[in-house]
């Protein structure tokens, strides 16, 4: 819950008032608050947590990172379905019926 | 060396682990705090790759983890109402309460929401002006800033159908609190990177110094731990006990001010229950005088509720690395992520749920058996 995932700012506008952004990780696009960061321009990258920039990364290190989170599958953890993660984590126990899935609806 | 192929860079993991093994002279035990980092540990199974001599002590940075039963309850609870749309991280939703989960709240026709983001849950509130939207705001210092802008947004823009159930946490107190137990075998700490994102390394000099214990700032990738290890191995080798940053890419020393302003706005020091350890003082952050009003606890009297844990479950002594996970008796026999007892064993960064992903398969084989029949017996 406490992963922070780099990402690259891809445009950045004012909504409601607040500073935000179009942010790429590693092919998925999040809507990203600047308010703690508001200096980060077009083109950087930044580590994000649950939808807030928190601290700048440089470009090296971010794309590194995004490369071993993606090998790893961290990525779609991250921004997968979480239902669908409940189940899969379910199914992880190694049986045929979750008792999870009868719940979802 | 089974592992080592796997690390981005094999080279330098190798050339970190020799220098590991040609400074160390005696056995050492290190805690990292956090969670991310013990799945990074087990995953890769950089224990294992460490010399005999270096232990790491698993310790208690799984916000889900550690929020206390009576707050799981209160959230079931509240999750329950017909008014209300309750927004909640995944990793929330099959943490045991005394006696079902959000999981179960949802099936049994609650509006259980997962969002990606508190802001998400803020615009739910906006978009049903008739319904109680509800956001369960837990986590570290990470996580505390974006829970604390979306309730000053909420008061901002005057959204009275806005509301958190709020169970912070803070690093520091709880670091104090394993330093003064008397089963404390800890000798250095690999403090949680993305908490120093938000607040600086100045809180640790002074833990550092009054017990003599060195905390390096560290990340979650396995070379960075790997690194973390290295640095705190040098210092004890030395007997220094400083504060080193070994995560200066997303570490600044100041932190992020910006975030740290919002935090001291919205939210209060107080005194936190951690799930399993028990009260730690000054150890969370409880919406402050003047947000209040957003504070579900309040606007929702859940009164009333009986606790109760699996006795069989010892999630408490692993949070506080006095025990690994599968020297606990019910380990991948009657508590499984299917089956969980606690919440160590369904969260993303809790010790049990690392262990049975990324070790279950070392278990000695009568274990396994065991579980094997348990299967047969349905678990509560
Ligand atoms: S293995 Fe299960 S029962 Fe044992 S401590 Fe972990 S969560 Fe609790």
């Amino acid at each position: 819950m406490c992963l922070a995932v780099p990402g690259r700012v891809l445009r950045i506008e004012e909504r409601d008032g607040t500073k935000m952004a179009d942010v790429d990780f590693g092919g998925v696009i999040k809507e990203v608050c600047l308010e703690y960061l508001p200096d980060l321009e077009v083109g950087e990258y930044a580590i994000v947590h649950v939808g807030f920039a928190l601290q700048r990364l440089d470009e090296e290190s971010a794309r590194r990172t995004l490369e071993l989170f993606a090998g790893l599958g961290i990525l779609q953890e991250e921004f997968g379905d979480p239902w669908e993660a409940a189940v899969a984590m379910g199914r992880t126990a190694g049986g045929a019926e979750t008792g999870v899935e009868e719940v979802r609806r | 060396m089974k592992y080592i192929e796997e690390f981005q860079d094999p080279e330098l993991a190798q050339r970190l682990l020799d220098d590991i093994r040609a400074t160390v002279t005696r056995p050492w035990a290190l805690m990292e705090v956090c969670g991310g980092q013990t799945h990074t540990i087990i995953r890769h199974g950089i224990d294992q790759l460490l010399p005999d001599e270096v232990e790491l002590i698993h310790g208690p940075g799984c916000p889900v983890c550690v929020t206390p039963l009576e707050v799981i309850d209160k959230a079931l609870e509240i999750a329950s109402r017909p008014e209300v749309v309750f927004c909640s991280f995944g990793d929330m939703l099959r943490v045991p309460g005394t006696d079902r989960d959000l999981f179960r709240v949802r099936a049994e026709g609650g509006d259980v929401r997962v969002v990606y983001s508190p802001l998400d849950a803020l615009r739910l509130a906006q978009q049903n002006p008739d319904r109680e939207v509800v956001f369960f705001g837990i986590g570290f210092e990470t996580t505390a800033p974006p829970n604390a802008m979306t309730v000053y947004q909420a008061r901002k823009s005057g959204i009275r159908n806005f509301s958190m159930l709020v169970s912070h946490v803070r690093v520091p107190p709880a670091i104090e609190a394993i330093m003064r137990s008397p089963d404390c075998r800890v000798q250095g700490f690999l403090a949680a990177g993305h908490v120093c994102s938000v607040m600086g390394v100045g809180e640790y000099p002074e833990l550092a110094e009054k017990h003599r214990v060195p905390i390096v700032v560290t990340g979650f990738e396995p070379l960075d731990i790997l690194e973390g290890v290295r640095r705190a191995v040098r210092q004890l080798e030395a007997g220094t006990h400083t504060v080193e940053n070994a995560y200066p890419r997303a570490v600044r020393p100041e932190g992020n001010p910006a975030a740290q302003a919002m935090l001291a706005d919205v939210f209060e020091v107080t005194d936190r229950s951690w799930r399993g350890i028990g009260v730690i003082p000054d150890s969370g952050w409880r919406l402050s005088g003047r947000y209040r009003e957003f504070d579900a606890e309040q606007r929702f009297a859940v009164g009333g509720i009986q606790t109760r844990e699996p006795a069989a479950c010892r999630a408490g002594e692993v949070l506080q690395g006095l025990l690994k996970p599968h020297e606990c008796e019910a380990f991948g026999t009657i508590c499984t992520p299917r089956t969980p007892l606690g919440a160590t064993m369904v969260s993303s960064e809790g010790a049990c749920a690392a262990y049975y992903l990324y070790r279950r398969l070392e278990l000695p084989q009568a274990r396994v058996n065991a579980a094997a029949a348990g299967e047969a017996s349905p678990v509560v």
